[in-house]
């Protein structure tokens, strides 16, 4: 049987088996922020030095009146926004996560959350797959940053087509937003007509052995790690939890609920991040067996994005093994 | 709007302090000696400059005024109480449970709160993010203050704002410097040298005015020259007196952070009380 018979058909994701299309998902941010802007006068952008690596040149080069060059200065750039959007702007702020919001957390809470602002963080470069810049440039805490903080909605994109849509959503959400991209070509598993909505996590693929949820950069290699388990004889649901906060409880609970066993799969620290998030809501409603795959209390370094995310067990390859161990451990 | 004397804003300048211990005291907790001093420039801010309606505050063309010492909210309440935001017997409920007097201001709590501070250093970025968005709005007659400490400028966010607000000409903000030369830990000098200010602050390409900062002449004199300067935003260091009006509190570090007990409050309130013709007399 073809693995892509398994697929949920209404979610018009690519045919797995045939080659796939790699984009890095930050373009899209910057094709949905150009769209956005397009779409809402009131949508502002404002980058710290890092204006093309966030891909924010495209809505700087429609809109110059409406972007602003902060310069190196992170806290300026979040606490700026939050003045904007009291003046019934849209701002959306970027940096790399390591940055934004690695260095300028309380300004984010005091200024955008507590102050509740419709300012848009936009934080590039997460992840080990930043590759040869190393661990200082490898931001892994953003989730477990952004997600304690009241007010605040915390998105991470599975492909480039995927953050366009979540990027326009975002422009039009009233509520303080983090979007999570990543730097590396990420395979696109998604199309135009895969539908978004805030808050909605997705059955990739159905399946009744074991969970796999994931989110941003993983939900490509979880897929791809279940078409692996299949041709092992376990039949992997696959949950693509792209809205980290909030949680889409109901389909957390539901997928568990039928396969009783559950992986979450992040490219994060697992302590405090999105496994996290998941093991939260489980273990309050209905406990399972469940293993966090990510990054365990220890910095990334440098390497090439593949060979990071091969030595931390992230690739399919790699999920596949720690799947397969965790259902022998019981 | 009414246009206030001298005098009579000084008597007004008074009224505030004396409802700043007040509030002090039912708190019992907070910060005496910043609010005591920024007194007369709220008094000015609110009763002579600011472009606003205390009964709609939320008008669309008033003037914006972010205090970003957060801490220093109680002459920030006491001003607003004053011009008729709300009833004066809510400073009393200054820091207590469900008050929307919080220990530091949260606009969503209070209307006519412009920001939520109290971690220093952002007023000056929050300022320049509503100058950009005054001017994409088209709203080119309102103005914006910012009081910030001078404790506060310690924070590197500070300087951040201080280089990108003349990079793109925002001259409708007006920034307010509170040189009292103390903070918690000490004077100013010597907890973090700040000096020269003066120098530092031109060369970041602002246009500095110095003045006596509990001079209520000299602060409408400056609010109003800050104005009509457009070339290079304005920053006012206004050196003002800590504790100013109760000789106990005035220029002593210690009064920072700590409100009056019982006495020490009867004794300021005694003082304050024949404050009026104190400072008549000063300014003879």
């Amino acid at each position: 049987m073809s693995i892509n018979e398994q697929f949920n058909q209404n979610l018009y994701l690519v045919d797995l088996l045939k080659p796939l299309n790699y984009e890095p998902i930050r373009a899209g941010f910057g094709r949905g922020l150009k769209k956005a802007g397009l779409i809402n006068n009131n949508v502002v952008a404002a980058c710290a030095d890092l204006t093309e690596s966030t891909q924010m040149n495209l809505f700087k080069e429609q809109f110059p009146e409406r972007f602003f060059e902060i310069g190196v200065a992170e806290q300026n750039l979040v606490t700026l926004g939050s003045g904007l959007a009291a003046l019934n702007k849209i701002p959306f702020v970027s940096s790399y996560a390591a940055f934004s919001p690695g260095r300028n957390w309380e300004q984010i809470r005091t200024t955008i959350c507590l102050n509740d602002r419709p300012v848009k963080i936009v934080g590039s470069h997460a992840g080990v797959s930043v590759g040869p810049d190393g661990a200082t440039h490898q931001m892994l805490e953003d989730i477990a940053l952004m997600r304690v903080l009241p007010n605040m909605k915390v998105f991470a994109p599975a492909d480039s087509v995927e953050a366009e849509k979540i990027t326009l959503a975002m422009s039009s959400d009233p509520k303080p937003n983090y979007i999570r991209l990543a730097r590396e070509k990420t395979a696109i598993i998604t199309t135009e007509k895969t539908p978004f909505q805030i808050g909605q996590g997705y059955i990739l693929t159905k399946g009744g052995d074991i969970s796999l949820m994931a989110t941003g950069t993983m939900s490509a290699q979880a897929l791809l790690a279940s078409e692996l388990l299949y041709k092992e004889g376990i039949d992997a649901e696959v949950v693509h939890l792209p809205t980290i906060k909030p949680l889409d409880e109901q389909t957390i609970l539901k997928s568990a609920m039928k396969t009783r066993k559950v992986i979450t799969i992040e490219e994060a620290q697992v302590n405090g991040g999105f496994g996290s998030a998941v093991a939260e809501v489980l273990s309050e409603n209905y406990p399972v067996r469940m293993k966090r795959l990510g990054i365990y209390d220890r910095f990334g370094e440098s390497g090439s994005p593949d060979q990071l995310i091969k030595f931390f067990k992230l690739d399919s390859q790699g999920i596949k093994e720690q799947v397969l161990s965790f259902l022998k451990s019981f | 709007m009414t246009k206030y004397s001298i005098e009579q804003l000084e008597l007004i300048a008074t009224r505030i302090r004396e409802d700043i211990i007040d509030m002090l005291l039912h708190a019992g907790s907070g910060h005496s000696a910043g609010p005591l001093g920024l007194a007369d420039i709220f008094t000015v801010l609110y009763f002579d400059i600011l472009n606003h309606d205390p009964k709609n505050p939320d008008w669309e063309e008033r003037d914006i005024l972010l205090l970003s010492n957060g801490h220093c909210v109680p002459v920030r309440y006491a001003a607003m109480a004053e011009a008729g935001y709300f009833k004066k017997e809510e400073l009393k409920t200054l820091r207590q449970f469900g008050s929307r007097l919080q220990g530091h201001p949260e606009r969503l709590r209070l209307p006519g709160l412009e920001n939520t501070s109290g971690p220093l250093g952002c007023g000056l970025s929050q300022a320049a993010g509503m100058a950009l968005g005054l001017r994409l709005n088209k709203m080119n007659g309102r103005r914006i203050y910012v009081v910030m400490g001078d404790g506060e400028i310690d924070e590197g966010n500070i300087w951040e704002a201080a280089m990108l607000i003349p990079k793109y000409k925002l001259n409708s903000i007006t920034a307010i410097l509170d040189r009292n030369n103390i903070q918690i830990d000490g004077p100013t000098e010597e907890v973090m040298p700040l000096e020269e200010l003066r120098r530092k602050w031109e060369s970041f390409n602002w246009h500095v005015i110095e003045i006596d900062g509990n001079n209520i002449e000299a602060i409408i004199d400056a609010l109003n020259m800050a104005q009509t300067i457009v070339e290079k935003p304005v920053i006012i260091i206004a050196h003002t007196i800590p504790g100013k009006g109760v000789d106990f509190m005035e220029k002593d570090f210690r009064w920072h952070g700590i409100p009056p007990n019982s006495e020490q409050a009867k004794l300021a309130l005694k003082e304050l009380r024949t404050l009026g013709g104190k400072i008549k007399s000063e300014h003879q």
